[in-house]
């Protein structure tokens, strides 16, 4: 039966985070946010983050989106937070790869923790957009902070 | 009816294949048709034994390729039954042919403070050429409700069409709801108020017997590839009085008159509306498209699609905490439906099914004011066809049954 080929892309942590996503919501004095849609469903996420130190102080996100979608926002935000601008960058980087089943170290694969367990989506090129969405917000807001410090 | 409608399956060579292992349910008709062995013959055929330009070189094949590209036209104009195949201007898909009503006939008639009327459940096609056109010119777009069960309210409609209501755009079955909509009604409406008909038919007329005359529509859009022909060709049917008011909006070869230095005049319709090379390899797709559907028969067709949508709601009204938007009536239900399952995003749902080789689409289908009318940011939605079987419409059934336990096992 190849409902058990969803068991690969549905599992237990997926679900666990869609379901109650970790840092859902809105932060009191986000200096950067950014709405990103997906266009092929119309889902939104809204990233919000602060940048203290140089380093992601705070992180939240919102929006209404599918399983992966919302499991993959909630993963990125344990991710990033609190990480310094270059690893979030390259914790980003690492996550795009591994996404579209390029391969990447144990180390990277160590580092973004239980993210890496998203993997499985690179066997589904019609789901690899859901869960990219967030990570692609918040790499904007990294960007527009590291621009506007060199102006 | 296993093998679809007079075992219509036979000919389509894409459904011999397995899709994740599994035989291929093709419930994407709705966006795009697939197509017959006989239609892909034609077109070939033609680029390999009549390929030329048309309306150019006097030469043999160009004569050839031009008798059978305005052969193609006298089909179309016969399938709608049109007055007169020059009443059939070839364009790209639905889009281009509201567009070209939009600009060239909606820049003729329509002026500040005039009304556009829509519904609420048009395909962004049938909405932002007239959203557009109503910003160009200062008129105001005017939204007609939908009832509970996604019929739209004639009520609403018969209080906003107004003399100030220039042209009603509006679709004859919602790619959405699956709702038919009274065209003619409708239209004879819009008449008495001087206003214009303009009639979206993209998922009508693959499905049954159109007669533009019957409904009084003074422009009807479609496109081919809904309907079993390639993609890249599209109708727009206008009245063609109306036709020959309305100036080009595309200029270049093929579409001119008389060309000086400084200026020039057009072809007369349809021909001012074709600039350029045409698709005539689409075009001829097109009428053998046409022959494939009228060898079955429209009524037959529309019967059989009828039969289907009424297993089907059965089937899906079942499911608990299924939620299904449009009409729960099958005679009112034309072969497209949308719905959601339970609190499950239409994306999971989507890939659930595709894993038991069914092809559903799921997402805001073009039409996001419909999905903001509905409070709902996405749906599924499954379309069916004459060659779809009562084994698809069954597998569909069982397929979304297992999605859910798949989802509640997981949810615990």
């Amino acid at each position: 039966m190849q409902l058990d080929k969803l068991n690969l892309l549905y599992r237990q942590l997926i679900l666990e985070n869609a379901a109650h996503p970790q840092h859902y919501g809105h932060l009191a004095n986000s200096s950067y946010h950014l709405m990103l849609p997906n266009p092929t469903c119309g889902d939104t996420i809204n990233v919000e983050m602060v940048f203290q130190a140089e380093k992601v102080a705070e992180i939240a996100f919102t929006g209404q989106g599918c399983t992966i979608s919302q499991a993959s926002a909630s993963m990125m935000t344990s991710v990033l937070l609190g990480q310094n601008l270059v690893d979030a960058k390259k914790l980003i980087a690492s996550f795009s790869r591994l996404i579209m089943g390029e391969p990447i170290s144990d180390q990277e694969n160590q580092a973004l923790g239980d993210a890496a367990v998203l993997a499985s989506v690179a066997e589904f090129p019609t789901r690899i957009r859901c869960a990219t969405l967030a990570w692609h917000a918040a790499d904007n807001l990294l960007d527009q902070y590291l621009e506007k410090k060199h102006e | 009816m296993d093998n679809g409608l007079n075992n219509s399956r036979n000919d389509f060579e894409i459904f011999q294949q397995l899709i994740n292992g599994e035989k291929l349910d093709y419930l994407d008709s709705a966006a795009t048709a697939q197509r017959p062995v006989s239609v892909l013959k034609a077109v070939s055929d033609f680029y390999r034994h009549d390929n030329a330009n048309v309306h150019r070189s006097i030469n043999t094949l160009s004569s050839r390729a031009t008798d059978s590209y305005e052969a193609a036209r006298d089909k179309v104009a016969g399938f709608i039954h049109a007055v007169d195949s020059q009443s059939i201007v070839f364009t790209r898909s639905t889009t281009e042919s509201l567009n070209l009503v939009a600009r060239s006939f909606g820049d003729l008639v329509v002026t500040a403070g005039d009304e556009i009327l829509v519904s609420e459940m048009e395909h962004h096609s049938n909405l932002i050429p007239w959203q557009q056109l109503a910003q160009r010119k200062q008129a105001k777009l005017v939204y007609i409700g939908l009832q509970a069960d996604g019929e739209l309210n004639m009520t609403d409609l018969k209080r906003k069409l107004t003399s100030r209501t220039k042209i009603v755009a509006i679709a004859q079955v919602s790619n959405v709801l699956g709702t038919i909509n009274p065209i003619k009604e409708i239209a004879r409406l819009a008449h008495e108020q001087g206003a214009y008909m303009v009639v979206d038919g993209a998922q009508a007329a693959p499905h049954f017997a159109v007669d533009v005359q019957d409904l009084d529509a003074d422009f009807y859009a479609f496109s081919g590839h809904k309907m079993l022909a390639p993609a890249g060709i599209g109708v727009l049917y206008g009245k063609k009085a109306l036709l020959d008011q309305m100036s080009p909006v595309q200029f270049g070869g093929e579409m001119i008159d008389h060309v000086d230095e400084q200026s020039a005049t057009w072809a007369a319709a349809p021909l001012k509306f074709e600039a350029g090379t045409p698709n005539i390899g689409g075009a001829i797709g097109l009428a053998a498209a046409i022959d494939y559907l009228q060898a079955l028969g429209m009524d037959k067709i529309e019967a059989y699609e009828q039969d289907l949508m009424a297993i089907v709601l059965k089937g899906l009204s079942q499911i608990d905490g299924l939620t299904i938007y449009g009409p729960l009536d099958a005679a009112k239900h034309a072969s497209v439906l949308a719905f959601n399952l339970g609190k499950l995003h239409a994306h999971d749902v989507a890939t659930a099914l595709d894993l038991q080789g069914i092809e559903v689409r799921a997402g805001d289908h073009c039409a996001q004011p419909l999905m903001h009318y509905l409070g709902i940011s996405a749906a599924v939605r499954a379309s069916f066809y004459f060659y779809n079987t009562r084994d698809d419409v069954d597998r569909l059934i069982s397929g979304l049954q297992r999605t859910k336990e798949f989802f509640s096992n997981a949810a615990r």
